[in-house]
């Protein structure tokens, strides 16, 4: 369904007076396959390229080389429309449910902004919309009665619920996950797992879950890749990952995980 | 004989005033820390944990906050009981504190160096033994004498080349190293009890290891008792000797951490470890916590883990449980754990 093709990525320093242009490579060479409703998992430190990776999946950058396709379409070459149509099909789920819904929309703003700006492939009039956005709230946990309020007014878990409606709302085939629980406590972060499982079987999405939490990955992953450096250096089937990791940088970090005792 | 605690907080009850009302944020803390000992305590966002922490070295402000009852004993002094400057002269120097974020906690504008020295100079006057010279001595002699320890501290906690690293800024330093930086800071007045509030969180898993490692290593050189707030099950299990789960202000269960963590024996705690995506749980399996946390200003009239709690009886409502002893110091408080007797 995702395809990436050797993609790399590099960003440029401002030359100085000084010093020549500097070039980090965020990226190197990634290849991946995700397929359709499954879990993939993208583990990695910080500044390990995790980041930049949920940017170029979302075309909000553009590779330095290789291919991004989508069901098939190679991004760079889709035209402007086709692109626009695309966008509805893939979403984000964003890590600060405190950060990334606008406090001064209501809830019912806040899901129906996507059918808004995607009207032209939805064709969803204003009062579909906002009998969508109920039936989305119900979805994900929550009542009709939350449509009218504001986001202060929810817990963490509550927001990170109020995010999921708000990616579910244009109908995508594919959520970036983007550590959508480690804002959460431990018991919020549960029921948010269990309700994205369950979306996922419910409605067929297919996931890629991007985390530094290993434990949260193992649970929830059928595939992972560990990144390192901008570079994949260890992928494959979660449990085979987990038990035998191939990779030295992927058994040091299965080693410093800080994980429960078996009781 | 078996020594007194280092730290002892007997029945702690702290209020905040708010306006909605005032609401009772810590009801009733027992806790108490020997030398040697790493206490873990640990709980989900607005327990009082952190509130606990703040409260031994008196960083609450108050008002908003008023201590309604109890007391912390440090060393058989109740620092309820004393002012500003007595809790000064603590401090810093027989009370370390670490914070969750390095950078926010360390001054950008002063180099590293600088700001060990102050912290150095400052327990040197209250012990002269820190520097190893008098306390009346010259103002560069002592200087040096702080900065050749404040290399040495560095050096301590693991950072290669301290004596050319410390006169570098903050932002020279990555995440990790400014954690290690802290608890150089928190260390170079050698306190016996050091308080370390979510010291890993901001941090990637591998120098959390090193992080924790490297305080597992200052306890036992140094005799020091330690309070590691945290929310992370896990890093209690891989860092801790004791553990403590707080919930809504009070302590649920506490013990040895071999005990809480196989046995837990609080509806809360076992809540809380089936929520954790350990190894060997299959999708789907995860159990969440339903409800949420009560509202602190009108809290349950009776077990405040009650209106959550599967296994709620209705004598559980009419007042709060008292700890029962299950051996060996561990401690939970449930009625459904009271002896039949006493229970009824």
């Amino acid at each position: 369904m995702l395809v990436l093709e050797r993609v790399s990525k590099e960003f440029h320093g401002r030359r100085s007076l000084f010093s020549a242009r500097r070039t980090v490579s965020a990226l190197r060479d990634v290849s991946l396959a995700v397929d359709h409703g499954e879990t993939f998992g993208v583990v990695g430190e910080s500044g390990s390229g995790k980041t930049t990776l949920t940017r170029l999946i979302l075309r909000l950058d553009i590779p330095t080389s290789g291919r991004i396709l989508f069901e098939g379409d190679d991004m760079a070459r889709l035209s402007a429309a086709a692109m626009r149509r695309l966008r509805a099909r893939i979403q984000i789920v964003f890590q600060d449910p405190y950060a990334s819904l606008n406090p001064r929309m209501t809830v019912h703003d806040i899901v129906t902004e996507p059918m808004l700006i995607h009207r032209a492939t939805l064709g969803l009039d204003q009062r579909s919309r906002t009998a969508r956005a109920a039936e989305l709230l119900a979805m994900v946990g929550l009542a009709e009665q939350h449509l009218h309020r504001y986001p202060h007014e929810f817990s963490g878990g509550q927001r990170q619920r109020i995010g999921i409606a708000r990616a579910l709302a244009t109908g995508p085939a594919l959520l970036l996950l983007d550590e959508p629980t480690s804002a959460l406590d431990v018991s919020v972060q549960a029921q948010v797992l269990n309700l994205l499982h369950g979306l996922q079987q419910r409605l067929g999405l297919t996931y890629v879950f991007i985390s530094h939490d290993l434990s949260v990955v193992r649970y929830i992953c059928d595939r992972i890749a560990v990144i390192n450096g901008g570079e994949i250096v260890e992928t494959g089937p979660a449990q085979d990952v987990f038990r035998n990791p191939a990779n030295a940088y992927t058994r040091m970090l299965i080693a410093a995980m800080p994980d429960l005792p078996a009781l | 004989m078996i020594e007194p605690p280092l730290l002892d907080i007997r029945d702690l009850h702290l209020s905040m005033t708010s306006f909605d009302g005032e609401a009772h944020v810590l009801a009733g803390v027992n806790l108490s820390v020997r030398r040697n000992e790493v206490w873990g305590v640990v709980g989900e966002t607005g327990c009082g944990k952190s509130l606990t922490g703040l409260s031994i070295s008196r960083l609450v402000p108050s008002p908003p906050a008023r201590y309604l009852g109890g007391r912390i004993l440090f060393d058989g002094r109740d620092l309820l009981a004393l002012d500003e400057a007595g809790m000064r002269s603590l401090r810093g120097h027989r009370i370390g504190m670490i914070f969750q974020d390095p950078t926010t906690n360390l001054n950008p504008a002063f180099r590293i160096g600088e700001q060990l020295v102050d912290v150095a100079l400052a327990a040197h006057r209250r012990n002269p033994d820190i520097l190893g010279i008098a306390a009346r001595a010259g103002w560069r002699a002592r200087r040096r004498a702080a900065r050749d320890l404040a290399v040495r501290t560095l050096a301590e906690v693991g950072i290669t080349d301290a004596a050319e690293r410390i006169d570098a800024y903050p932002h020279e330093f990555s995440g990790g190293m400014r954690q290690r930086v802290l608890i150089a800071m928190a260390l170079i007045g050698r306190p016996d009890l050091l308080i370390a509030d979510e010291p890993t969180t901001a941090l990637d898993v591998a120098v959390q290891s090193q992080i924790l490692a490297l305080l597992a290593g200052m306890v036992k050189d140094h005799a020091m008792g330690v309070i590691l707030i945290t929310h992370n099950l896990g890093v209690v299990a891989k860092a801790c000797s004791h553990a403590a789960v707080m919930y809504a202000g009070t302590i649920v269960e506490s013990g040895p951490v071999v005990d809480v963590l196989r046995k837990p024996s609080h509806p809360y705690t076992r809540a809380l470890m089936a929520s954790i995506p350990a190894s060997g749980i299959r999708r789907g399996e995860l159990k969440g916590l339903p409800g949420q946390v009560p509202n602190l200003i009108r809290p349950p009239h009776g077990c405040r883990f009650a209106p959550r709690c599967a296994q709620a009886a209705e004598a559980c409502q009419a007042q709060p449980p008292r700890p029962v002893d299950l051996g060996g110091g561990h401690m939970a408080a449930c009625l459904k754990l009271a002896p039949a007797a006493e229970a009824a």
